[in-house]
């Protein structure tokens, strides 16, 4: 396994540099996504294919700078990621073929380099078994997706988004390494292995595990440090948006629970309470933004939020009942956890490719300009309906089974922290429950003014569908949410070797059908199949019944009254803000907004709404004047005077030489 | 015998050093730098003798021909050119001064004889303290000659502490850092000429107009 990933990334460099030779060449840098995206499958079916997996895992040695070896290793937690990776990329990579048009920015040749150079980098940090490797493949996947939100580097919108998220990233990065100076004892061990069997103390861990969760939090964006998302998203043209929504989020999450796996020994129940907490927030935060954005891909960065924030309370979850000794329900909770990963990954990188599609026909990314495309786009509009309700966590699809699962096993939570956790978990819960039903409001918010009613704008009905490897790209995504929802046997049981690495195994008969979940085998089971064939067969008694009453009555069409105003128009549809204003009026507190009203007698009244995250007001707009103050304040040392700078230098050496007496 | 010389050498250094805290008048401030680099001269040479190292002869001949005479003359034609006699802009309280420099050398001896025992610890000690005198001598001028006389002092101090508890630097590194120090002098010269035509004096203060606000 570890070797076909190796070869599989390898092989993406490899057509990244080819697709560098002639760097102005559209043709190629077409060409080269279509053995990119067979390579993809082939990852994908490699890590699905448990003969493969249950192989004794393998080291691959290679001699690397200074001496240094490198070593990789596909574990079972890392071969879900891969699936799930493999499956994205040969979606997107399709998708890819087809979507990229000769533009101002970046040549075609170089953006497709970055692309692989991104795809092969998300593979290595998935493989990485040491520091070294790691770091080195995490630093290149921030430059290789650093580049592709630059790709139209002329406008300066763009650049200061990408230069956010550099800079975020970077943070990220930063405290990546302070974790890694900590547990490799200050460079001796490297082994993520020989790290796990000797960790530092408990206050070393505990930094520790802060550092992981701030710098894996960040890059996945968790609360205090999500703010780049929703700018580089809009940024990003639409498949590398897929690509960093849908799997670089969930690659950081992965970090996380890598780490956790390395301080397994020590853990503590205050780490799985604040993971929970983080997750929690996020999650409400994000889904309650996504409910006022109009920008489609701002809506769909926030919502990315939310997703990732109920990832993390699934992992949070699973943590505290590891830490409880609860091991069935964290296996449990943990299944629920990985369950999300993959169907955010199938959901949000199908949403964010359909975008794409609806940028392209129309030009347009606002969605109150949109609507009524789905007639027109059939191609588009049904496989984002199929992704958008996967999000929603609506019956047949996948996000419903991980938040069944997850809930169950929350809701049987016993009492057994004899502490005030006992009452914050059902409040927790509860905001889980409000969160994913916000989650659903955002998505029909979505899909309903986009796709239905009727065009709001002339010129959408000149809107053609998507090409040919557009479609391949956004159907393929759709049947895998689609397996997703129907087959949570099948999921479940793909996931349980690496539930079992981390939690310990699901009770045997949990996976024993591929379409029926099962939550604790005396308890509860679902089974999606019967609720859709029922669901078919009524719907198909409906129409059958409505055909049968139409031939018997005949209906007249006419006009719609409108109260003696005149024909009405589509402007008369709800609009994107109006349809997620009384989330924004019941939750005022949680927003900052300045609204500009129309004066009463305005013969042309517009509405304007400015909506800006609180955290960036509170939390980031006064950075720079707060660094600003501090270097005034080092400034005052600057005298300018020869002397002054001399005594510094005399008292420094002094402070040392006395450091060295006391120590 | 000889590691009592050594010591004894290298108390006049730090006395020479000491008087050079003091002295206003430039002239004397180099002829002072001039004995302190024929010392050191001789420190090297008995260090030698004692550690037997061959390598040291030849850094004390080096030294006694570059700090001990061709450093002294480039200084004192540099005075000649710039015409300066009087270091005039310093403060005056020398008698604070000099109390600094003995709490300065107390301090040293406190912190580096106990590092290395015998009389090379002395040594490092005193080398520390000569170190030390020089930054408080960079201090508290604010005439750019003496300022350099400081940074050349300091660099003595700094091969006294390598001869005296390492053996001495490779030959090698030693010619090296002899070959920067002379290059050192001569950018410096040609700064305080550019220096003198700007402002009309050698008052570093002169400098502070050049900060940024």
């Amino acid at each position: 396994m570890t070797s076909i990933a190796l070869l599989v990334a390898t092989f993406w460099l490899v057509l990244g540099v080819l697709a560098l030779l002639q760097p102005h060449s559209m043709r190629l840098a077409r060409t080269v996504h279509v053995p990119g995206a067979v390579a993809g499958l082939v990852l994908a079916l490699a890590s699905v294919d448990s003969t493969l997996h249950s192989l004794p895992a393998v080291i691959v040695h290679l001699p690397g700078p200074a001496g240094f070896e490198l070593l990789f290793r596909a574990g079972p937690l890392a071969c879900v990621f891969l699936a799930l990776l493999g499956v994205a990329v040969f979606a997107i990579s399709i998708f890819a073929r087809g979507y990229f048009r000769p533009g101002e920015g970046t040549p075609p040749g170089v953006l497709s380099f970055a692309y692989h150079l991104f795809l092969a980098s998300l593979t290595v940090v998935l493989l990485a078994h040491d520091a070294l490797t790691f770091m080195a493949s995490w630093e290149l996947m921030t430059l290789g997706s650093y580049a592709l939100v630059l790709s139209e580097h002329n406008r300066e919108d763009i650049r200061r988004a990408a230069l956010i998220y550099l800079v975020m990233a970077q943070v990220s990065a930063l405290l990546l390494l302070i974790a890694f100076g900590i547990l490799s004892h200050g460079g001796a061990i490297l082994d993520f292995t020989a790290m796990r069997s000797d960790p530092p103390g408990a206050l070393g861990t505990s930094l520790v595990f802060l550092c992981a969760l701030g710098g894996f939090g960040a890059k996945a964006g968790l609360l205090p440090a999500h703010v780049w998302l929703p700018e580089a998203h809009p940024a990003a043209p639409s498949p590398v948006s897929a690509l960093m929504s849908g799997v670089m989020l969930e690659v950081a999450l992965y970090g996380l629970m890598r780490f956790v796996v390395i301080l397994r020994p020590e853990l503590v129940p205050w780490w799985g309470a604040a993971i929970l907490a983080l997750g929690t927030a996020s999650g409400l935060y994000g889904a309650l933004y996504a409910t006022a954005q109009s920008d489609v891909k701002r809506l769909l960065a926030y919502s990315s939020i939310e997703n990732i924030g109920l990832i993390a309370t699934a992992f949070g979850l699973a943590l505290l009942f590891a830490s409880a000794q609860e091991m069935t329900l964290a296996a449990f909770a943990f299944t629920a956890c990985l369950y999300l990963c993959l169907n955010h990954t199938a959901g949000k990188s199908l949403l964010f490719l359909a975008t794409g599609s609806v940028l392209h026909a129309t030009g347009e990314r606002n969605l109150g300009q949109l609507g009524g495309l789905l007639p027109r786009m059939p191609w588009v509009g049904i496989p984002a309906l199929v992704g958008a309700a996967a999000l929603a966590g609506v019956p047949p699809l996948g996000g419903f089974v991980a938040e069944w699962m997850l809930l169950q096993s929350w809701l049987t939570t016993p009492r057994f922290f004899a502490t005030p956790l006992d009452l914050l978990l059902p409040l927790a819960a509860a905001i889980f429950v409000l969160t994913a039903a916000l989650a659903a409001y955002v998505m029909i918010k979505f899909y309903a003014v986009a796709f239905l009613g009727r065009p709001r704008e002339s010129r959408l009905l000149s809107a053609h569908d998507a090409g040919p490897s557009e479609r391949m790209g956004l159907v393929s995504l759709a049947l895998a949410a689609l397996a997703l929802g129907l087959l949570p046997g099948a999921v479940a049981g793909f996931l349980s070797s690496a539930v079992a690495r981390l939690f310990g195994p699901l009770p045997p008969g949990a996976t024993a059908a591929p379409g029926v979940a099962v939550f604790m085998p005396s308890r509860v089971t679902y089974a999606p199949l019967p609720l859709v064939l029922g669901a078919g067969v009524l719907l198909a008694l409906f129409i059958l019944g409505r055909r049968l009453r139409a031939t018997r009555r005949t209906a007249t069409r006419a006009a719609l009254w409108s109260c003696g105003e005149g024909p009405v128009g589509p402007r008369a549809q709800d609009t994107s803000a109006g349809f997620g204003e009384p989330i924004r009026r019941v939750f005022a507190f949680v927003f900052a907004v300045e609204e500009q009203f129309p004066r009463p007698a305005d013969p042309y009244p517009h509405y304007r709404i400015r909506l800006r995250d609180r955290f960036e007001v509170l939390l980031y707009a006064p950075l720079p004047a707060l660094v600003g103050r501090l270097s005034a304040l080092a400034a005052r040392l600057q005298r300018g005077r020869l002397a002054v700078y001399l005594a510094i230098t005399f008292v420094t050496l002094a402070l040392i030489l006395i450091g060295l007496r006391w120590t | 015998m000889l590691p009592a010389l050594i010591d004894f050498d290298a108390a006049l250094l730090l006395l020479v050093v000491f008087a050079m805290l003091g002295q206003r008048r430039v002239g004397t401030l180099i002829n002072l730098f001039a004995l302190e680099g024929m010392l050191l001269a001789a420190a090297s040479v008995l260090e030698g003798l004692v550690q037997a190292r061959p390598e040291l002869e030849e850094a004390a001949l080096l030294t006694l021909v570059l700090k001990g005479l061709v450093l002294p003359w480039l200084l004192h034609r540099m005075r000649r050119v710039l015409s300066v006699r009087w270091d005039d802009e310093s403060p005056a309280h020398s008698v604070g001064i000099h109390l600094l420099g003995l709490a300065v050398v107390v301090a040293a001896f406190a912190e580096a004889a106990p590092l290395v025992a015998g009389g090379a610890g002395r040594d490092l000690a005193m080398a520390l303290a000569v170190v030390g005198l020089a930054l408080l001598m960079m201090i508290t001028r604010r005439t750019a000659l003496a300022q350099v006389v400081g940074f050349l002092t300091l660099e003595n101090g700094l091969f006294l502490a390598a001869a005296s508890a390492t053996g001495g630097m490779p030959l090698l590194v030693e010619l090296g850092i002899a070959f920067d120090v002379l290059v050192v002098t001569v950018i410096f010269a040609v700064f305080f000429l550019h220096l003198q035509r700007r402002f009309d004096s050698l008052d570093l203060a002169r400098l502070e107009t050049l900060r940024e606000e």
